[in-house]
């Protein structure tokens, strides 16, 4: 691609990393659009991505109101047509609530707020946002998140774990993977999951808040250049006839 | 002229009473004398403080905007302003932590977002009493009073955690700290800091008769009635039943104002903002007008309620959250109205501005008050009441501390004073706050003695720091003020930033008695002479007075916030060290029995007197040596003495850097060995020397008159002091299982 990708990042009255996300798109050269919530129309994006914040100040249950924006349909149709869709941390619940992706996202098992740098490991380099890395991978991302703690019944975690789509776990720096570097209780230690074709990833960490070395990582470029890499590889939009 | 002050008088006096009827020339109705309370409270009209406020300096060539206004604003280059305040909400949050805590984040980040300025970041200083009755060495703290103080603990760091999560601005730094005068009146101070180009900054003053007064946000309710008067008085038996002085949050509807006040604020449409804090619409009303120099007129059958059969007084003195009143021009209404729902925000019309000054409210078609609004602001009366010192000052100053000055220092006593609550790590505190929205947080709050911010798309950082000490200010309320001052210069400086402006927070008891009142004024002179000597000056500010129980009145608080300027962030100095560093101490050992007075050691042997000091010109001396070593690179990083002295701050940089050190103490040292290892004189920095930069750093010091000693060195996994004959050592882990003690 000659220009620079161009992202959607939807806006809900109440989520903010929208801002982040256009600041290090920016950084990187993309084009990004605010596309406020009630717009049904997401252009000509390559990617789209639903960010961290409280959409709906949470009212009722993260995520419970914002699925049935306006936006979410354009949302549910670019993901079904195999479009890359990113969803961290609210916006991961949002994409659970709206059934694009399984399970849920539960308050934090200690009953608090958690904000901190946190080790992943990568189980499975499964999908869009995934092509830089590799399973074994430990990824030093910030979360920041009441509501973490993803939980599905036991034959959907079974399912997810059979087609590799959980793709990464909490664990320590070394990779290791236990309840003590579980920051919220979350099943199997999960943190992101994709959906069966692997375009759609939802994740409580925040990559966009470790792209420079200044404030403290740039593991979440990973992410980022995993997206373009895939992009690239991709016929031009024209061509996919969309 | 003899008058009867009615029954209810609204937290007046009959004196007050009688100053009302004088300034508007007839007796108030029931209405318009409850307005007189709530803007004539202490919290709203600073009786007792505004005489001592004009003391400090406000003047300096950065101020773009000063005391007065919503919040202070300093000009850091490039057209771009940093927009800042810190004001308290210790009543409320003492009777319901979690809605106290959090509305008095709401209130602070509106000041912000009503200046023009986007907010950036929230900081705290929060003081508690102790949560173990154990942890009292002055023994007055039983199990129920440390239970009261972890509900207040827990509910107001959840407080702050639930409203700036939510609405997204970091929370990055603050203060915490323990003492049984603070059992059942926790102080809760809030800081938010904005980012605004020039032109964006609003003022609230009202303007262009005509132009339309517009009210926006939540609804009316019947909560926070009466708040302002509430925070006037000491807190009593009744606090229970104050419940509904307590307003109630919301962080998302805030986000939504926020949003789009920031999107109005760059229109031309809107003239002034004024958020509706204490006294609320009253409040707002004559506030703009008096400072526009015109009046108001509205009708408050348009004010949008949650409730029916509200009352005139009700909807005129609700303290409702989240509302915010708009001075926008004629004919523009729509456009204002457009934006607003667009974040699903209702705007409605209220009334206009008049060029008669006065503040005039109708209801069912019936004029219910009629006061011109300087009345209401300025012509409140003012108290100098007689000064003295407590009584017992003189005896716990006299308190001798040379028995515990030549201890022989352990390993026990660092330890100790590593895990105790005034020093622990705050990490299960601040891990509750989102730090980092936004990707400007360069070090993780508990990572260096002030938060560091990056300005986006510029070179600078902007460093921020909260200090206030109680303990100094029950020795000495005048070198509490000054030393909260220094320490705050110092906390930027060490990460290389020059000061330039500050904020303050007087936390005090009632300023009714000769004591109170002293030490209101002799903190307030304090902190004045400080900012003369460092030339900072004082752009904004809140005074928290009546922190008072039964048991007596706090410690007298007064809390800095402080913000500092770094032009070349890559220059920005680090709170660790590598091995192989060297560590220098400046500005002196301060080996004497004062540096104990109000120590954490000190206060744990139960030894609550002694006469601590100061030396400003030294304080700014070091200051500006600071500033000069990071710009030149001559040193590594620093780090400021504070609490538990030398030896705690060698412990803390060890954990930090996961390395140990080897520090001999100089000669001096041992004679008084435990004042020169755990004593807490101020205007001290452990800076850290990396490769051969040591004869540069001797110089620089010698050049700026600062005494720098050469300590040690970092190396290794123990922390090895020597002092004379005697040596402490600890291993890594050791000090950093005391530091982790969870609260």
């Amino acid at each position: 691609m000659s220009r620079g990708p161009r992202i959607a990042v939807a806006v809900f009255p109440g989520t903010w990393s929208e801002r982040d996300f256009a600041h290090v798109g920016a950084l990187l050269g993309w084009e990004v659009r605010l596309v406020w919530h009630t717009e049904t129309d997401l252009g000509s994006a390559d990617a789209v991505v639903l960010p961290g914040g409280f959409a709906h100040g949470d009212h009722l249950r993260t995520g419970a109101i914002a699925r049935f924006s306006p936006v979410m349909r354009a949302v549910t149709e670019f993901a079904a047509e195999g479009g890359p869709v990113l969803g961290s941390c609210n916006g991961f619940q949002i994409l659970c609530e709206a059934g694009i992706l399984p399970g849920v996202l539960l308050r934090n098992d200690h009953l608090a707020f958690r904000c901190d740098w946190q080790a992943l490991r990568v189980e499975s380099a499964a999908g869009t946002w995934l092509e830089e890395l590799a399973a074994g991978d430990v990824l030093r991302l910030p979360i920041s998140h009441g509501q973490g703690r993803y939980y599905a019944d036991a034959a959907t975690l079974d399912e997810l774990e059979r087609s590799g789509r959980v793709v990464m776990r909490y664990a320590d720096e070394a990779g290791r993977v236990s309840d003590e570097a579980n920051p919220n209780g979350s099943l199997r230690s999960i943190a992101g999951i994709v959906n069966e074709r692997g375009n759609v990833l939802g994740m409580m960490p925040h990559p966009e808040r470790a792209s420079e070395a200044e404030v403290g990582g740039t593991d979440g470029l990973r992410l980022f250049r995993s997206l373009e890499r895939w992009l690239t590889a991709q016929p031009a939009v024209a061509e996919r006839g969309l | 002229m003899s008058i009867a002050p009615p029954l209810e008088l609204h937290g007046l006096t009959s004196d007050e009473y009688r100053l009302v009827v004088a300034a508007i020339g007839r007796e108030p109705n029931a209405l318009e004398l409850g307005m007189f309370g709530a803007m004539w409270s202490e919290h709203c009209a600073y009786k007792h403080s505004r005489p001592l406020l004009a003391g400090l300096p406000t003047a300096g060539e950065r101020v773009l905007v000063g005391p007065g206004e919503n919040a202070g604003a300093l000009d850091i280059g490039d057209g771009l302003a940093v927009v800042f305040k810190i004001e308290s909400h210790n009543h409320p949050s003492a009777v319901e932590p979690y809605q106290g805590a959090a509305t008095g984040v709401g209130g602070i980040i509106r000041d912000i977002f009503t200046m023009g300025a986007r907010p950036i970041a929230l900081l705290n200083s929060l003081h508690f009493g102790p949560l173990e009755p154990n942890e009292d060495p002055s023994g007055s703290t039983d199990a129920a009073d440390a239970a009261r103080n972890r509900y207040l603990f827990d509910g107001v760091v959840a407080g702050i955690a639930g409203y700036g999560n939510c609405i997204g601005i970091p929370d990055v730094g603050g203060e915490l700290s323990f003492d049984a005068s603070y059992n059942g009146n926790p102080l809760v101070n809030a800081m938010c800091v904005g980012l605004a180009r020039h032109e964006e900054i609003t003022l609230a003053r009202s303007a262009g008769p005509g132009n339309a007064l517009m009210l926006v946000g939540a609804s009316t309710g019947r909560d926070g009635i009466q708040g302002a008067s509430f925070a006037s008085a000491t807190l009593g038996e009744d606090r229970e039943e104050r419940r509904p002085a307590v307003q109630v949050g919301d962080p998302f509807l805030e986000k939504l104002l926020m949003e789009a006040c920031l999107e109005l604020g760059s229109s031309d449409a809107v003239v002034a903002m004024q958020d509706l804090g204490a006294a609320g619409l009253t409040c707002a009303l004559s506030e703009l007008s008096a400072r526009g120099a015109n009046g108001a007129e509205v009708d408050l059958d348009l004010v949008p309620r949650r409730e029916p059969q509200m009352s005139p007084y009700e909807v005129l003195l609700s303290e409702s959250q989240e509302r915010m009143l708009l001075v926008v021009r004629a004919g523009r209404e729509a456009d204002v109205t457009q934006v607003f729902e667009r974040y699903g925000l209702h705007g409605v019309t209220i009334g206009r501005v008049i060029a008669e000054p006065v503040v005039r409210a109708s209801a069912a078609g019936q004029m219910v008050c009629e006061l011109p609004g300087r009345a209401l602001v300025d012509d409140a009366p003012r108290y100098i009441p007689a000064a003295e010192p407590p009584l017992d000052l003189a005896t716990r100053r006299a308190e001798r501390l040379d028995d515990l000055a030549c201890d022989r220092p352990s390993v026990a006593t660092l330890l100790e004073l590593l895990a105790s609550p005034n020093a622990r790590s705050r990490k299960p505190v601040w891990r509750q706050y989102d730090h980092m929205n936004g990707i400007n947080t360069l070090v993780d709050p508990g990572a260096g003695d002030a938060a560091l911010l990056r300005v986006k798309g510029t070179s600078r950082a902007i460093a921020l720091a909260v200090d206030g000490q109680g303990r100094l200010g029950a020795l000495d309320p005048w070198l509490a003020g000054a030393a909260a001052v220094v320490e705050g210069a110092l906390n930027v400086a060490c990460s290389g930033a020059r000061p330039i402006g500050i904020t303050n927070c007087l936390n005090f008891g009632s300023p009714e008695g000769p004591a109170g009142y002293w030490q209101l004024s002799e903190a307030v002179a304090g902190m004045a002479e400080a900012c003369r000597e460092l030339a900072i000056p004082i752009v904004s500010g809140n005074v928290s007075l009546y922190n008072e129980t039964a048991n007596g009145p706090i410690l007298p608080t007064p809390v800095i916030g402080t913000v500092g300027l770094l032009e070349d962030r890559s220059r920005a100095l680090p709170m660790a060290w590598q091995a192989g560093d060297e560590l220098w101490l400046l500005g002196g050992l301060g080996a004497d029995e004062g540096a104990l007075a109000g120590s954490e050691l000190a206060w744990r042997r139960g030894r609550f007197g002694g006469t601590p000091t100061i030396d400003l010109a030294a304080g700014r001396r070091l200051v500006d040596l600071l500033v000069g070593l990071a710009e030149t690179g001559t040193v590594a990083g620093a780090h400021d003495l504070s609490l538990g002295g030398l030896g705690v701050a060698l412990a803390r940089l060890a954990i930090a850097s996961g390395i140990g050190a080897q520090v001999e103490m100089p000669s001096a040292a041992a004679a008084l060995p435990t004042a020169a290892l755990f004593g807490e004189r101020g205007g001290r920095v452990l800076v850290i020397v990396a490769g051969d930069h040591a004869g540069r750093l001797g110089a620089a010091a010698a050049d700026a008159r600062v005494m720098a000693e050469r300590l040690g060195s970092a190396g290794g996994g123990e922390l090895r002091i020597t002092i004379g004959a005697e040596q402490l050592a600890a291993g890594l882990p050791r000090l950093l299982e005391a530091w982790s003690t969870p609260f």
